[in-house]
């Protein structure tokens, strides 16, 4: 039992945090605590990851298998806890300008943040259900934080009616496994499945990747994405495209791996046919976007759909490639939405992207930077962006997926164009009516500095490489 | 005799009534609550038939966590519900389109 709690000791440290926070808050300031509390718990989580990443070590299980403190999950956690902290920070100055800074929103990040956590540990479909929820109930909470905002309302609505028909989904897929294997732990599930799986664990498990889709915004699964992004306030835009994107993506892998890593031929197929529709569907659907957020929506729909591609080649190297795409992802996304922040005019928030119209001449340091985003967004060699989808390529091919992998090239060639379409209003767009200079300099460090690794991590991707192949060797065997 | 077939039969109806009542519902917001409501109830009877078939316990914990979690889920639905209400002084099914999608 003690072992078992130290094990998920950092989750505990959280959850009991967020709790914490939340009587004291409600006892004393209320909302004039929140931008403490912003700081508080993004300091957390920054204290929490590095203790994470620099302590952790080797494998241990607890709670008789339910719960793994593997390689794989504390590379997870640590992208999922720096992201949260980054866009908390991000976010701070943009709410408390318009009044929704309320105390509720960084307690409810922890807890999503908790919920993330339990996810990419789990190894029981109890410990994956229950994680998947706690971070889903809180995030269709954030979704709606505008209260008297019909857009923000309509986006919480939406995501919750769409999120509970997906956890509905794996549900049934995940009762269907439990008859089929007679167990939920997925070390059970993993010998059940040996050789021959019975055809009601392949209906399960057909289901539970159908749920986790929704999760990750794959197509056909996606309807929720654009209206959810446009619809709640940018900084939870920005939250909802990095940490739960990378927490899902690593459930979506653990599963697979974990729970039916004997039967790689039957949900490959299905990966592979996830990837392609998203791959397209995300180039094609963005082209005619004009809101920022829409557009970035769609990008996340290709993103995922890329990230998938490593994921359904069923290799090792796949599942590394997958961690090393999502964490250029997450960083890339982050200064992206950096941008996104500081875009504005008479102290309203600007999503045209018309509205960018000559935007070079006036801030030329900003527009660079985001050039410098949008093209490794698009995968333009010789940035970042580049070399992770190099790396998903090259998996799917060694994978025997040589067609997606071709097909992932031509979707990026159609993506380009809306990413470049942005450049071009940027640098030659119609002189109009300017958008004013952004105030915040956080926000500006944050678009630098993630314009400055898509440039310099390059050289050896900080060491990122090494940790995700240890990180995939625990999870494939 | 009633058997698991019989069970899992009831289930299965349950989660593709509760499916199309998602899809094919114009009228009421409220109605998709249900909706999800009966889902995850299908869930339960599945997990608890398969617990009394496997003589396993496991699958009736997992009953009583779904439960609890429905339980969550509907009140936050109904307080997203209540809020969107405010802002459209409707629920109906058409009038959640400020966004096309």
């Amino acid at each position: 039992m003690q072992a078992d709690l130290t094990v998920i000791l950092p989750e505990i440290v959280i959850s009991v945090y967020a709790l914490a926070a939340l009587l004291l808050v409600a006892y004393t300031g209320k909302d004039k605590m929140a931008g403490m509390l912003v700081w508080l718990t993004a300091g957390l989580f920054l204290l929490m990851a590095l203790w994470i990443g620099a302590t952790g070590n080797g494998t241990h299980t607890a709670f008789g298998g339910m719960f793994n403190d593997d390689g794989f999950a504390r590379f997870a956690k640590v992208t999922i806890l720096l992201s949260a902290a980054a866009v908390l920070v991000l976010g701070r100055e943009y709410m408390q300008r318009r009044d929704i800074l309320r105390f509720e929103y960084p307690i409810l990040i922890a807890l999503s943040a908790v919920g993330m956590m339990v996810m990419v540990s789990a190894g029981d479909l109890m410990a994956l259900y229950m994680g998947l929820e706690l971070q889903s109930l809180a995030l269709y909470v954030v979704a709606s934080l505008r209260r008297d905002s019909a857009k923000s309302t309509e986006a919480g609505l939406k995501y919750f009616v769409l999120g509970a028909l997906s956890s509905g989904l794996l549900l049934y897929g995940a009762s269907l496994t439990y008859g089929y294997a007679g167990t939920t732990l997925f070390s059970g599930i993993i010998a059940a499945a040996e050789g021959q799986a019975p055809i009601g664990l392949l209906i399960g498990l057909v289901l539970v990747i159908s749920g986790l889709a929704f999760k990750i915004s794959a197509v056909p699964f996606h309807m929720w994405t654009p209206d959810v992004y446009e619809g709640s306030p940018t900084p939870i835009t920005a939250f909802f495209a990095t940490a739960p994107k990378m927490a899902a993506m690593a459930l979506f892998a653990r599963v697979v791996h974990d729970a039916f890593g004997g039967v790689v031929g039957d949900w490959q197929q299905v990966l592979a046919a996830l990837s392609l529709l998203s791959m397209f569907l995300g180039a094609v659907a963005a082209i005619g976007q004009t809101d920022i957020k829409r557009l970035m929506a769609y990008s996340s729909i290709a993103h995922m759909g890329y990230a998938l591609m490593g994921l359904a080649s069923g290799t090792v190297f796949g599942v590394q490639a997958m961690l090393i795409y999502m964490a250029i992802y997450v960083t890339m996304n982050i200064g992206t939405f950096a941008f996104i922040l500081s875009m504005e005019r008479d102290g309203q928030p600007v999503t045209d992207i018309r509205s960018l119209n000559m935007y070079a001449k006036a801030q030329p340091g900003r527009a660079l930077a985001m050039l410098i985003l949008l093209f490794s967004l698009a995968g333009v060699p010789p940035l970042l962006g580049f070399f992770g989808k190099l790396y998903v390529l090259r998996a799917a091919y060694e994978g025997g997926l040589a067609w997606l992998a071709v097909a992932g090239v031509v979707a990026s060639v159609i993506g380009a164009f809306y990413y470049l379409r942005i450049v071009f209003y940027m640098y030659f767009g119609e002189e109009g009516e300017a958008l004013e200079t952004g105030r915040s300099p956080v926000q500006w460090a944050f678009l630098m500095a993630s314009a400055a690794i898509m440039l310099v991590g390059i050289i050896n991707m900080f060491g990122v490489e090494a940790i995700a192949q240890a990180a995939a060797a625990t999870l494939v065997n | 005799m009633i058997g698991l077939e019989h069970y899992l039969t009831v289930a299965a109806a349950l989660f593709v009534i509760g499916i199309f009542g998602l899809f094919l519902n114009r009228k009421n917001v409220i109605i998709l609550l249900m909706s999800i409501e009966l889902i995850l109830l299908s869930v339960n009877i599945n997990f608890v038939a398969f617990s009394s078939f496997l003589g396993d316990l496991v699958g009736q914990v997992f009953t009583l966590f779904v439960l609890t979690v429905a339980a969550a889920e509907a009140a936050i639905g109904l307080a997203i519900l209540v809020c969107f209400f405010r802002n459209r002084g409707t629920i109906a099914v058409e009038d959640v389109n400020v966004m096309k999608g």
